[in-house]
């Protein structure tokens, strides 16, 4: 991705200026808040925050020995039939996804969110390589119609407005305008129906990488990504180091923390837990599983004065809470990960000095990385 | 900015209150400072306001000039280890005290046991009021309807939540009223407030909306930076009439 944050200023200056943007921002306002303020509360407390410090020691304990669990991961996926390749960088994971799909014929990709593909710019590498990416996360779906980039790791469409959405909608599938978000959500599902059928190479990210059955783990709420994964006769997952954790008990744990935190839900619709191509007598599945893990400037953060970055679970929360991001929205921050988090690590992932938009108001409630509340 | 009646020299181990005042509220608006003295005198403690003091260093480390931010924590704690209680009317410097000073002498471990012993015994005002005075009569007499802005380091870093309310329940003329997003930031920041003023002022606008849809006479914080602040943009609303007044002035208020 191209990226924009060094004009964070004249970004938020365009945000603040722009009517539309600052209607739906007003009116996203407290809603996350307060689905993940209620989750907590029905969890209990004292119980939720004894969740966010078993999630935190796993992933310390996960990122203290960063490289053998990794490798643990590779052997155990390898054993099962997963080709697992390693990428230092985004321009390599691109080299990576390219590689496949001419060695495999692949002309078709739709994608469940993987904001890793977003760091790689992977879209407009596969459209230059006669590969057509299809988004088929409803607002990845929307945001790439409109030719732009997501503005919140979880709800990468949270910008824009249902009249927006419809106009979209009404000049890519050249049908009559629609003016009910369901008949409006009913019609991607149908454009996007075509595509899951057509495609051969099926595109993810990866929450977590679970390294004792070398599993790929992927939390999503509209079935896409189950989709994804299963239909194409390919299916690449594309996700960074740091996801990695050394059990399934842990998957377990911190799939009760992600949810709670994302969306206030107690689990996701669908939780995939994947773990090898199609084996003999599989009804369904791809026949061929990779998975590209990426560097891209995180082991640079391993032992430093960053390093509990790392554990970040990608909820996020932090944006949520954040009265910048509330104010000025994600796409200011020039960067695929806006809000408190993507400044923290951005200047880092692009070798930068630090250089911060963070007010310190800790109200970022990240539920494994942050301090507070 | 106070008399000398509350300064002598060479204390150990001294059993009385060290007031931090803060350099905001000496510059802008030191009867805060007086408002509080009175306040922790009524809690039944002598306070002790050491003559020479400035500045905790927070604008200083958050800018990031460790050097001059480390130089003024080690005069702060200089001044005012040797008291049994040390009180600061803010929970933005009563926190960088307690959270940040750490940060500051990373590494150094004979600065960091002094830290940690002044962290131990420093307290934001309404926290110290409350917890550990656990004052009974509060000197002064409020009428009017309040609402309450939750400043950002003191809720979070201090826990600073139920304090206030505590004590402004316990005046008979006031009543709270609370506003919609109490504890979201109202902009200040310190020195976000310079350097993204746009973004700031923004963020002080919804916070003004809220005050003004809370129907209060008076919008009450425990940090003067969130006051000015807000202050300022009630003005350039137009606003002349809602009230802005720092805790300590209302619970030591006299008509």
């Amino acid at each position: 991705m191209h990226v924009r944050s060094m004009h964070f200023k004249s970004n938020a200056a365009g945000a603040l200026a722009n009517v539309r943007l600052q209607s739906v921002l007003k009116r996203f306002g407290g809603g996350f808040v307060e689905r993940r303020a209620t989750a907590r509360l029905a969890y209990g407390i004292d119980a939720f925050e004894e969740l966010r410090s078993a999630s935190a020691a796993i992933r310390d304990r996960a990122l203290a020995a960063l490289d053998g669990w990794l490798l643990h991961f590779e052997e155990q996926a390898t054993r099962r039939g997963t080709q697992v390749l390693w990428a230092e960088d985004v321009e390599d994971a691109r080299r990576l996804v390219l590689e496949l799909c001419a060695r495999h014929g692949l002309r078709k990709a739709v994608k469940s969110k993987s904001m890793v593909s977003e760091e790689a710019g992977l879209n407009e590498a596969l459209a230059a390589h006669g590969v057509t990416p299809v988004e088929t996360d409803l607002g990845e779906y929307i945001i790439q119609l409109a030719g732009e980039a997501p503005s919140h790791i979880i709800a990468p469409a949270i910008h824009k407005d249902k009249g927006e959405v419809a106009d979209l909608f009404a000049r890519h599938h050249q049908r009559p305008r629609l003016d009910d978000i369901e008949e409006l959500t009913r019609e991607a599902r149908v454009m996007l129906r075509e595509h899951f059928l057509s495609a051969d190479l099926g595109i993810s990210g990866g929450n977590f990488l679970v390294a004792e059955t070398g599993s790929v783990a992927i939390v999503t709420n509209e079935g896409n990504g189950r989709m994804v994964t299963t239909l194409p006769r390919v299916h690449i997952a594309i996700t960074g180091i740091e996801k990695v954790i050394p059990t399934l008990e842990d998957l377990s744990t911190l799939n009760r923390v992600l949810p709670r935190s994302a969306t206030g839900q107690d689990i996701s619709n669908y939780f995939s837990i994947l773990t090898g191509p199609r084996r003999a007598g599989d009804l369904d599945g791809p026949e061929q599983m990779f998975v590209i893990l990426v560097d891209g400037g995180r082991s640079g953060l391993v032992g430093g004065e960053l390093k509990e970055m790392l554990r970040c679970i990608r909820c996020g929360a932090c944006m949520n809470h954040c009265p910048v991001y509330q104010t000025v929205g994600g796409h200011a921050y020039g960067w695929v990960y806006p809000g408190p988090m993507g400044s923290g690590s951005r200047p880092h992932s692009m070798g930068w000095r630090r250089r911060s938009t963070c007010r310190r108001r800790r109200r970022c409630a990240g539920p494994v990385t942050s301090p507070v509340r | 900015m106070f008399a000398d009646d509350y300064s002598d020299e060479e204390p150990r181990a001294d059993p009385r209150v060290g007031l931090f005042v803060t350099c905001l509220i000496d510059l802008m608006r030191p009867r805060i400072g007086f408002a509080a003295l009175q306040l922790i005198e009524a809690a039944g403690y002598a306070v002790h306001v050491p003559p020479a003091q400035t500045c905790c260093g927070q604008p200083a480390w958050n800018s990031g000039d460790r050097v001059a931010a480390r130089s003024l924590a080690e005069k702060l704690i200089a001044e005012f280890e040797h008291y049994a209680f040390v009180v600061a009317p803010s929970g933005s410097c009563a926190g960088m005290i307690k959270t940040h000073y750490q940060d500051v002498f990373r590494g150094d471990a004979a600065w960091l046991a002094r830290v940690e012993a002044l962290a131990a015994k420093t307290y934001e005002l309404t926290d110290f009021l409350v917890n550990v005075a656990r004052i009974q009569k509060l000197p002064g007499a409020f009428r009017g309807t309040l609402t309450y802005h939750d400043s950002c380091s003191g809720l979070r870093e201090l826990g600073i939540k139920d304090q206030p309310r505590d004590l402004l329940a316990r005046m008979p003329g006031t009543e709270l009223r609370e506003m919609k997003d109490c504890e979201t930031c109202c902009g200040f920041g310190g020195t976000f407030s310079i350097k993204f003023g746009e973004i700031s002022a923004a963020m002080a606008e919804t916070k003004c909306s809220h005050i003004v849809a809370s129907g209060a006479d008076a919008v009450v914080a425990g940090d003067l930076g969130c006051l000015l602040n807000i202050e300022g943009r009630l003005r350039r609303r137009g606003d002349e009439t809602t009230r802005v007044l720092h805790i300590a002035e209302v619970l030591a208020w006299k008509d």
